[in-house]
C-alpha cells in the first residue's frame, strides 16, 4: 500500500493547484470546474453507498433534485440567505435518504437498483405536480449571489472557492468516516453481511444511516449546484442524470475517495469533447470514451492509479541483486 | 542564450499586452466571418425537435454558396443542451464566453430559454427569435436582449377572440386549460382580447393537470354549462380526448383548437376525421404536407433547399419549415446591419423588422418588430378542418392589442 505521507502530497498539490487556478481561467471554466466539485461531491455520496457499502441506486438524481428544490425554495418563497440553504438541504437529504433506506433494507441487488431507478422516474413528474411551490415545469429562477464580506471576487471566482471549499470539507468527512469502525462495518456489509451480522454490527442501521448520509452529500451538491447554475426545473433532474452519476463512479473508481474527483471530470467534459468530435454523433463518441476507458481501466481511473503506484513500489523494493550481478 | 530568452520574453509579454481589448468592440465578427450561436436539444426527451438547429445550419449553408452577408461568411455554431436548463446554461456561457458570438439565435425551449434570459441580459448579448410560444420573450422593458418569434399563446387568444366577437357576438363560452404557465398564457389571451365583455361571455373555465389520466368530466361540465363556443387549450395527448368526448356526448360547439394541437397526424387522426371536422385553429405557416401548396413557388423553393442542403432532413416535417423561415429572419436582420455588426446594432436591427414578408409564412402576413414590440410575428389566420385537411378562412387577424 502506498504510504500514507504520499497521498497527503498528492492531495497538497492537487489543492494548490485548484486554488490557483481562479488566477488564470476565464469566468466560463471556473464556472465548469466548480460543476466539477459539485458532480464530486455528488459521485462521493453515492460511492458511499454504492461502492463501499455494496447498495446499488440508480436514483440518486432524485436526492440532488431534493437538495437544490430545498435551496431553491427557501430562497425564492422565504428570501432565506442562500448559506443558510445549503446545511438545510443537507440535512432534508439526510432524513429522506434515512427514511427512504428503511423499505430498502428489504431489496438486494439489482432490485434495489430497479426500486431507485423507479424513484429516479417519479421526481420530474412530482416536481412539475406540485406547481405551487416548485414553480411546475417553469422552474425557479434564481440570482447569483456576489461575494460576500467585500472579497474582491467575482461571483465565478467566488462560487469556485465555495464548491471547492466544501468538497474538501466532504472529502475530509468521508474520509474519516471510511476510515475509522463505522467505514469498517459498512464495507464489511458490502462483502459479507451475514458475518458482518454475527460480528455485533447493526446491518439494518448502518445500511439505512448509510443511505442517509449518501444522500445528505449528494443533496448538498444538489443544493450548490442550484446557487450556481441559478435556475432549477424539473427537466434538470431526470433518469439520465441519475445514470451519469452511476457511470461517474464506476468511471471514477469504486469505493475511492479520490475516485470522485476523476468520475467528476469525466462527466463533466467528456460529453463536450465527444461533442467537438462529432456533431452527429455525440453520444455514441462518449460510449466509444466510456467503453475505451472500462477496457483500458477496468477499476475505475482511481483503481487504475493505486495499481499502478504498488507495482512501482514493488518493483523499488525489490533487492539490488536480483536484477544486476551479485556484487563480487 | 540569457539575453535572447529576455527577449522573447519581453515580446510575449508585449504581445499579451497589446492583444487584449481589441475583441470586445464587435465579439464574434471579423473580415470574413459572423459567429452566430445556438443551442439546441439534439438528444434528450425533444430531440424530435434537434431538426430545427439542423435546418438553420442548412441554411446559412445556402447563404454563404450564394457569397454570405456582405462579404461575410456566417459561422453558426450550435451546441447540444439535451433539453436540459444547466447544460444549456454551460453551452450559453461557452457561446458567449469561449466562442464569443455576435448573437444568440434560435435557443429552443421554455425552460432552457429562462434558465439563460437573466445571463444573457446581463451581458447583452442579442437573444434572438427564441424558438418558443411562451408570451414573455416579449418584455423588451425588462429584458431588451431578448426576442420571441413565432405569434405567442396570448397572441393567439387574440385572435381567436377577435374572430369570436366578431361572428359569434351572443356566445357562451366554455375553456378547457392545462393548468400551467402554457394553459394560463392562452387563456389570459382570450380573456384580453375579449375585455370587458369576458365577464359576459365566458360561462364556464374547466383545467386540467398534465398527470390526469383523463379529462371526460371536465368535457360533461362544459356542455352541461350551456356553451356554444369551446376554447380547447390542451397538448396533444388530450387534445385528443376532448375531440373524440365531445363528439361522443353530441356537444357541438364552435370548437377553437389550440396551434400547438392542430397536427393531423398526432391529433386529429386518432381523434378522428369525422369528430375532427369543423375544427378551428390558427395558422401562421403554410402547412408543407397541404397539396394547395404545390404550385407555390415558396414551397417548391424550400424543396429545392432541403434537397441540396438537408437532404436527410424529412420533407413532412414541419420543424424544417420553422427552422427554414427563422433562418430566413436572422438572415435579414443581419444584411440589415449593413457593415456595423455590433451587438448593439444587431439587437437594434431586429428591433426594426418593417412588414417584412417570407416565402413559408401566411400570404399577407408581414414581420414587423419595434424597441416596444419583440414579437416579430402577430399576426394568424383561421383555418377549418374540412376532414380532410385544415382549409384556410377568412383574412389575416392582427392580435387585438389592449
Amino acid at each position: 500500500m502506498p504510504p500514507r505521507s504520499w497521498t497527503f502530497t498528492v492531495a497538497g498539490i492537487g489543492l494548490a493547484v485548484a486554488l490557483a487556478l481562479p488566477f488564470f481561467l476565464s469566468n466560463f471554466r471556473l464556472f465548469q470546474f466548480s460543476q466539477v466539485y459539485i458532480y464530486a461531491m455528488a459521485l462521493l455520496g453515492l460511492n458511499i453507498l454504492t461502492g463501499y457499502n455494496g447498495q446499488i441506486s440508480l436514483g440518486h438524481g432524485a436526492f440532488y433534485a431534493v437538495g437544490a428544490y430545498t435551496t431553491a425554495i427557501m430562497i425564492d418563497q422565504w428570501n432565506v440567505p442562500y448559506g443558510w440553504t445549503i446545511p438545510v438541504a443537507g440535512l432534508v437529504c439526510l432524513v429522506v435518504g434515512f427514511l427512504f433506506g428503511i423499505p430498502a433494507l428489504r431489496l438486494e441487488g439489482l432490485y434495489l437498483a430497479l426500486a431507485t431507478f423507479a424513484l429516479a422516474l417519479a421526481v420530474p413528474q412530482i416536481l412539475k405536480y406540485f406547481e405551487h411551490w416548485t414553480g411546475g415545469s417553469q422552474g425557479i429562477v434564481l440570482s447569483k449571489p456576489k461575494a460576500p464580506w467585500g472579497l474582491k471576487l467575482n461571483p465565478d471566482q467566488w462560487l469556485y472557492f465555495l464548491c471547492l471549499g466544501l468538497l474538501v470539507l466532504s472529502f475530509i468527512l468521508a474520509s474519516n468516516l471510511l476510515r475509522g469502525r463505522t467505514g469498517r462495518a459498512i464495507v464489511a456489509i458490502r462483502d459479507n453481511p451475514i458475518a458482518a451480522q454475527s460480528m455485533g454490527v447493526n446491518t439494518a442501521l448502518y445500511k439505512s444511516l448509510t443511505f442517509g448520509v449518501s444522500a445528505a452529500y449528494t443533496g448538498v451538491a444538489g443544493a450548490l449546484s442550484a446557487v450556481t447554475v441559478a435556475y432549477v426545473a424539473p427537466d434538470s433532474f431526470d433518469v439520465f442524470r441519475s445514470i451519469t452519476f452511476l457511470v461517474g463512479i464506476v468511471i471514477g473508481g469504486l469505493a475511492s475517495v479520490s475516485g470522485a474527483i476523476f468520475g467528476a471530470l469525466f462527466i463533466q467534459f467528456v460529453p463536450n469533447w465527444a461533442m467537438d468530435i462529432s456533431k452527429a454523433a455525440p453520444w455514441a463518441i462518449y460510449g466509444v470514451f466510456l467503453i475505451g476507458f472500462m477496457y483500458a481501466m477496468p477499476r475505475g481511473i482511481a483503481g487504475s492509479i493505486r495499481l499502478a503506484t504498488v507495482r512501482w513500489l514493488r518493483r523499488r523494493a525489490e533487492p539490488r541483486g536480483s536484477s544486476g550481478g551479485s556484487p563480487r | 542564450m540569457r539575453k535572447s530568452l529576455l527577449l522573447a520574453l519581453l515580446a510575449a509579454f508585449g504581445l499579451a499586452v497589446t492583444s487584449g481589448p481589441t475583441v470586445a468592440q464587435t465579439p464574434g465578427v471579423t473580415a470574413t466571418e459572423i459567429k452566430i450561436g445556438n443551442t439546441n436539444p439534439y438528444s434528450g426527451p425533444a430531440s424530435a425537435y434537434g431538426t430545427i438547429g439542423k435546418s438553420l445550419g442548412a441554411y446559412f449553408k445556402k447563404v454563404n454558396d450564394e457569397g454570405g452577408i456582405n462579404g461575410r461568411k456566417i459561422n453558426y455554431i450550435s451546441y447540444d443542451d439535451s433539453y436540459s436548463p444547466p447544460k444549456a446554461v454551460e453551452m450559453v456561457r461557452k457561446l458567449v464566453e469561449q466562442d464569443e458570438v455576435a448573437a444568440l439565435f434560435q435557443t429552443l425551449g421554455t425552460p432552457t430559454n429562462t434558465a439563460i434570459q437573466k445571463y444573457v441580459n446581463q451581458q447583452k448579448v442579442p437573444h434572438l427569435f427564441v424558438a418558443t410560444g411562451a408570451t414573455k420573450w416579449n418584455d423588451p422593458k425588462n429584458f431588451p436582449w431578448t426576442m420571441g418569434w413565432q405569434p405567442n399563446y396570448q397572441t393567439e387568444g387574440r385572435v381567436y377572440a377577435a374572430y369570436i366577437m366578431k361572428n359569434f357576438p351572443d356566445a357562451k363560452i366554455g375553456i378547457l386549460y392545462q393548468n400551467d404557465d402554457y394553459g394560463k398564457d392562452y387563456r389570459k389571451g382570450l380573456h384580453d382580447g375579449l375585455g370587458e365583455a369576458a365577464k359576459k361571455m365566458i360561462v364556464m373555465e374547466q383545467t386540467y393537470e398534465v398527470t390526469d389520466p383523463t379529462i371526460d368530466s371536465q368535457i360533461v361540465n362544459l356542455k352541461n354549462s350551456g356553451a356554444n363556443v369551446f376554447f380547447n387549450v390542451t397538448i396533444p395527448k388530450f387534445a385528443v380526448q376532448a375531440i373524440k368526448k365531445a363528439h361522443d356526448i353530441g356537444w357541438k360547439p364552435a370548437h377553437f383548437l389550440n396551434n400547438v394541437s392542430s397536427s393531423l397526424a398526432t391529433v386529429l387522426k386518432p381523434a378522428g376525421l369525422e369528430a375532427s371536422k369543423g375544427l378551428i385553429t390558427a395558422l401562421y405557416m403554410k402547412e408543407i404536407t397541404d397539396p394547395q401548396w404545390k404550385n407555390d413557388k415558396g414551397f417548391q423553393d424550400w424543396v429545392t433547399w432541403m434537397k441540396k442542403y438537408y437532404p436527410e432532413g424529412a420533407l413532412d416535417d414541419q420543424s424544417n419549415a420553422f427552422g427554414y423561415t427563422a433562418a430566413q429572419a436572422m438572415t435579414q436582420v443581419l444584411k440589415q446591419c449593413g457593415s456595423d455588426l455590433s451587438r448593439e446594432n444587431i439587437m437594434k436591427q431586429a428591433a426594426n423588422l418593417k412588414n417584412v414578408e417570407f416565402p413559408l409564412l401566411l400570404p399577407g402576413i408581414k414581420v414587423n418588430t419595434s424597441p416596444t414590440d419583440h414579437a416579430p410575428i402577430e399576426q394568424e389566420q383561421l383555418a377549418k378542418f374540412d376532414g380532410e385537411r385544415w382549409v384556410l378562412f377568412g383574412e389575416l387577424l392582427e392580435a387585438v392589442k389592449k
